[in-house]
């Protein structure tokens, strides 16, 4: 036996510093369907507790919506549970093509091809299309897959400072004599909640002849007028080369992505992108939910309206109470804490409150930046709020942060 | 060469610095954890475009980059 006492008690280490540090993560059993309304076990053994959830990506409350879940279920019966094999071999159905095509329409762009999560779509596109030539230039708080797909291309790799349209100008400039350039950035940071300024961004991309790409995976949905994503809000529709979403938050939330864009780069990433290659795509039951969720939105903007609702009372009522949040007009609502101790002792509270919503603190977020992040749903009714705000009164009255400034939490909890 | 200290000093706070600290000539860049090894690419990139000199990657390495200071002896190696 190879694992032997010394290399077993190596790891018990490196877990015990984690857990001593308090960077273990917990799991939280979740007895009953995803929803507003949930059965939570925690610890695990303890009775199960009624909470509502504000901190799932179910933005438009989808999870578990009865004509999702039909569909998915008469998918099961029609296609099957899985294909045993990848795309190219035999395992392409019609659904599949199905679905892409129906997200290509979606989103407004040329082509789409799926990928088994929007992680293996970002872990793959870029290594596809880009070669040790060329340059990649990121904003600095994208999302940890595509960092990943980054680090597994050979292209050379920038970044630019946080939205700073100057400093991406400037690294424009720098790399201007590559052979093709690829502009990177999320649609909706998952951690602040802000957007991206895609519409000075496209203008850049053509001032420089670069490409320009967008994980729009918080935004697909409901982001946008009638949800397409945050190149609809910002009026720039048609003029992305490459989107990466997942299906896997706001549309059904099961799992699955992709990579939709022209169709060069797409037919690039089916002949070349290894976690499409060498991997199942998405399993049946979940395209026929996927196209379903699909067809719903592209009927009715109902939900993504409804959300739009909730997010501005959810926003203005946490302002009222004296909270700090991040601004912006996204439903990712961060409540600012700052301190690290502070954010898992407001957490725990609100869960004995009934709320479920969690801290996040370094290296999660930078140092001194320590938050509740909140996410609302269309899922939500009024009363969830109203509860979750009542809690969140409560609470922030307990540790005296109402009407509080940041630096006065500073200087009462540090930082 | 102190003009070339300032624009390299300027250009590692305005790129990787961002808070209010304090770098000198001497302050472990690399090794310090104020620009990431990724970020060193980039890094060669200007002192390149900005010399006009050429540095063979075996050279750029992170010791070599590890302070003002030290990229000013690399450069300047370059520079003749």
């Amino acid at each position: 036996m190879a694992y032997s006492d010394k290399v077993r008690g190596s790891y018990q280490e490196i877990l015990t510093g984690m857990k001593n540090a308090g960077l273990l993560k917990v799991e939280r059993y979740i007895h009953s369907a995803q929803a507003a309304d949930i059965e939570v076990e925690f610890p695990t053994g303890a009775p199960l507790k009624k909470v509502i959830n504000i901190c799932a990506n179910n933005y438009l409350g989808l999870s578990s919506h009865p004509e999702v879940v039909k569909a998915a279920h008469a998918g099961l019966d029609s296609h099957g549970y899985g294909m045993s094999s990848v795309r190219f071999i035999c395992g392409t159905q019609d659904i599949h093509r199905q679905l892409e095509q129906m997200v290509t329409k979606f989103l407004g762009t040329e082509d789409t091809i799926l990928f088994p999560s929007c992680m293996d779509a970002n872990a793959g596109v870029f290594e596809a299309v880009l070669t040790k030539d060329d340059v990649m230039i990121s904003d600095r708080l994208v999302h940890a897959s595509i960092v990943d797909g980054i680090r597994l291309c050979s292209a050379m790799h920038d970044t630019f400072k946080h939205s700073d349209m100057a400093h991406l100008e400037e690294k424009l400039q720098l790399h201007n004599d590559k052979r093709l350039k690829m502009v990177i950035t999320d649609g909706v940071f998952s951690m602040d909640g802000d957007t991206a300024k895609l519409d000075q961004m496209a203008d850049l991309c053509e001032k420089y002849d670069a490409m320009l790409f967008c994980d729009d995976s918080h935004a697909s949905g409901f982001i946008g007028k009638t949800g397409r994503g945050t190149h609809e809000k910002c009026g720039v529709m048609g003029r992305m080369d490459i989107i990466t979403t997942t299906f896997g938050k706001g549309l059904g939330g099961a799992s699955g992505g992709c990579v939709s864009g022209r169709k060069e780069l797409v037919e690039m990433c089916r002949q070349k992108a290894r976690p499409y290659l060498f991997s199942n795509t998405i399993a049946p039951p979940v395209v026929a939910g996927v196209i379903k969720v699909l067809e719903i939105l592209s009927a009715t903007t109902e939900r993504r309206d409804k959300l739009e609702k909730n997010t501005e009372f959810w926003r203005k009522g946490l302002t009222d109470i004296g909270l700090i949040i991040k601004e912006g007009d996204t439903p990712i609502v961060p409540v600012m804490l700052f301190n690290a101790k502070l954010s898992q002792d407001v957490s725990r509270d609100l869960y004995e409150e009934g709320i479920y919503a969690i801290g996040f603190f370094f290296p999660v977020v930078p140092q001194s930046q320590a938050r509740i992040r909140t996410q609302i749903s269309a899922g939500h009714e009024i009363h969830h709020l109203e509860k979750a705000l009542d809690a969140f009164k409560k609470v922030g009255k307990k540790y005296n942060i109402l009407g509080k400034s940041k630096q006065e939490i500073i200087e009462m909890y540090g930082m | 060469m102190e003009d070339m200290k300032e624009i390299i000093k300027a250009y590692v706070i305005n790129e990787y610095v961002e808070d209010d600290s304090e770098i000198t000539y001497d302050t472990p860049l690399i090794s310090g954890g104020i620009v990431d090894s990724f970020s060193m690419v980039s890094l060669k990139r200007f002192l390149e475009n900005k010399y006009k000199i050429s540095i063979p990657d075996d050279k750029a390495t992170p010791e070599a980059f590890d302070s003002v200071n030290k990229i000013c002896s690399l450069v300047n190696e370059y520079l003749k």
